[in-house]
């Protein structure tokens, strides 16, 4: 209990820090509403990476409609403010709800698939997702819904990622987040182990719209106006490329992705003529260079005994090359 | 008499996915990449074919043809720089570079011609014809004539030439093609050039008929193109020709007679009913999984 309690403040105790040192620049005025509005970006592209990554990285299933769940989340939360004026964490909740929900609807028929055809499914589903959107005229049309308060900040953008990342972090190292790996590392064996496959895979792709759609509300919340144009295909591939870019199966990577990836094109902004060109341009570049993303599947508190077990296992293997040479 | 204006409508705008969903077939039979970039190779093959037009003053025919032969290139060159390179590796990562090179693509144009659509000018004079109860006018008649023609034209090379041979040999199996003395690298090539001259022909077709271009016109037209794919089975192009068709003429009807904000959700229902139903597509062929 003791060990459990340390751990958990070692944890705690950087978070903490890293929150006040931010808090208090946004505070005191030193990061302006620009800097602010980047940072909770970040953290909201962050909350979608890392769920994103529950269902690429851990599962193994190349799902591409991240978007629209977003978009559901982000409308229902909304919806829930301007009808029922209802308190903004439970607007939240609930709209994380109906995003799982559709997360389940849609995916109990999509995981039977595989693979690309998995893939443009969910893009499809996304797609038709948006489509409907701009249909509906009481969530305002391809006009865009506007006159949302604003109720996110900064402490409560942050918290909300770190609870998450630690929600995904702790399910990851529990026997439902093994049994999502096994699902990744070969299905077949996986089932023949007496793994629901099916289970874990729905499950992933549930609590991952979950988180989507928590991110859609607070971003609903802090622009106060959402635009369907805005959730298309093109923000799914952008969460995908958080993912990716942070090495599939990597919290922290995608973490860390999701915070270069945002910081980069605004940084690019002074070249603005230039900047999705360099963007698409170093994308391409770092999948040639290093496919397997920033981090692999490694995280980031890991990285020394990852090295350690690898140097381990390349001298077995050189062993075993001497062996058979002799 | 709308339904027979209707079909008309929808087999010219079926002609044209079809040009693009054979470039995204062949290259997914072959490699097993989801080429992103094909749609906006449609675009540059627009692109083309409006400053050939413009600045050469050449005809219909040498501006189409050279813009096909430009489109060929660089989906060479992009096959050669992007994808190659990463033979071997995850699909992901594949799907990734290939997304990012749609994106180079759409903002390199966007970059060199501005985000504003340009009128494309009048390659065809424009005739109407009356048959009966419908009319059809003459780009739509060359729509179906061009396309007609390459599919023809395809259909020479891949079943009766050599390189056509071994096309079908990779795609069949592409380590027992490179085993049986098949130049894997040159066959990829081949593809890809064929690939991309369709879909520049369909962009100089469409940027006829409508006749405004833009960097970002690929996206939608690329993305239900690949549906059609899909639809036909992927990998088969006899499929690939009967899904553009179809998924042209489902879009029109729809248009025509249910919504039109809705055309754009019909193309990925049918996707999602196909896949789901039966999803190697029409044509395509059940493949067992192997333990």
């Amino acid at each position: 209990m003791n060990k459990k309690f340390k751990s958990a403040f070692l944890i705690l105790i950087p978070i903490l820090l890293v929150f006040a040192v931010l808090q208090s620049l946004i505070s005191f005025e030193i990061l302006n509403n620009y800097y602010t509005q980047i940072l909770i970006v970040i953290c909201i592209n962050i909350i979608l990476a890392v769920g994103l990554n529950m269902i690429i990285g851990f599962t193994g299933q190349l799902a591409l409609g991240h978007a629209g769940f977003m978009s559901v989340g982000g409308y229902a939360a909304a919806i829930l403010t301007l009808k029922l004026h209802l308190p903004f964490p439970i607007v939240l909740l609930a709209g994380g709800l109906v995003a799982a929900l559709f997360g389940l609807i849609i995916g109990i028929p999509t995981l039977r698939l595989k693979g690309d055809y998995l893939a443009i499914s969910t893009l499809g589903f996304g797609e038709i997702i948006r489509v409907l959107i701009i249909n509906i005229d009481s969530l305002g049309g391809a006009r865009g819904l506007a006159g949302i308060p604003k109720e996110t900040n900064f402490a409560i953008v942050f918290f909300i990622t770190v609870g998450i990342i630690l929600i995904i972090r702790n399910l990851m190292t529990s026997s439902h987040g093994r049994a999502m790996l096994s699902v990744r590392e070969d299905e077949i064996a996986a089932e023949a182990m007496g793994i629901n496959t099916t289970k874990y895979k729905i499950m992933a792709f549930v609590m991952a719209a979950f988180f989507a759609g928590i991110a859609g509300g607070l971003y609903a919340h802090y622009f106060m106006f959402l635009d369907p144009k805005s959730f298309d295909f093109l923000k799914s591939t952008e969460i995908l490329t958080f993912v990716v870019l942070g090495g599939m199966g990597s919290i922290s990577g995608s973490a860390l992705a999701a915070t270069v990836l945002t910081i980069l094109p605004e940084a690019l902004r002074p070249i603005a003529e230039y900047r999705m060109v360099i963007y698409s341009a170093s994308l391409i570049l770092l999948m040639i260079f290093r496919p397997q993303g920033l981090l692999g599947t490694k995280e980031l508190s890991s990285l020394k005994i990852f090295n350690f077990r690898k140097n381990n296992l390349m001298k077995v293997k050189k062993g075993g090359t001497k062996d058979v040479a002799a | 008499m709308d339904f027979a204006q209707q079909l008309v409508n929808g087999l010219a705008l079926g002609s044209v996915y079809a040009l693009i969903a054979i470039g995204y077939t062949m290259v997914y039979g072959i490699i097993k990449l989801i080429n992103f970039a094909h749609g906006d190779i449609y675009m540059v093959g627009a692109f083309f074919g409006y400053l050939v037009a413009l600045y050469l003053k050449l005809s219909f025919v040498p501006s189409l043809l050279i813009s096909m032969l430009g489109c060929a290139v660089l989906g060479v060159l992009i096959e050669k720089v992007a994808y190659k390179p990463l033979r071997g590796s995850s699909k992901i990562t594949l799907f990734i570079t290939a997304i990012g090179m749609s994106l180079l693509l759409e903002n390199a144009f966007r970059l060199i011609f501005g985000p504003n659509p340009k009128p494309f000018p009048e390659l065809l004079k424009v005739k109407i014809y009356k048959l009966g109860g419908f009319q059809i006018n003459s780009l739509q008649i060359s729509m179906l004539l061009v396309s007609i023609i390459l599919v023809i034209l395809l259909q020479y090379i891949v079943y009766r030439t050599k390189s056509g041979k071994a096309m079908r040999a990779a795609s069949f199996d592409i380590d027992a093609a490179q085993l049986m003395g098949i130049n894997v690298n040159n066959t990829i090539s081949m593809t890809f050039a064929i690939g991309s001259a369709l879909a520049g022909a369909a962009g100089v077709l469409v940027g006829m008929a409508y006749p405004r271009i833009d960097p970002y016109m690929g996206i939608m037209p690329g993305l239900k193109a690949f549906v059609a794919a899909v639809l036909g089975g992927i990998g088969a192009i006899p499929g690939a020709m009967i899904g553009g068709i179809l998924l042209g003429v489902a879009e029109t009807f729809t248009k025509a007679f249910i919504s039109t904000k809705l055309s754009d959700a019909i193309a990925f229902a049918i996707l999602i009913i196909v896949l789901l139903v039966r999803p190697a597509g029409l044509m395509g062929k059940k493949v067992n999984e192997k333990v």
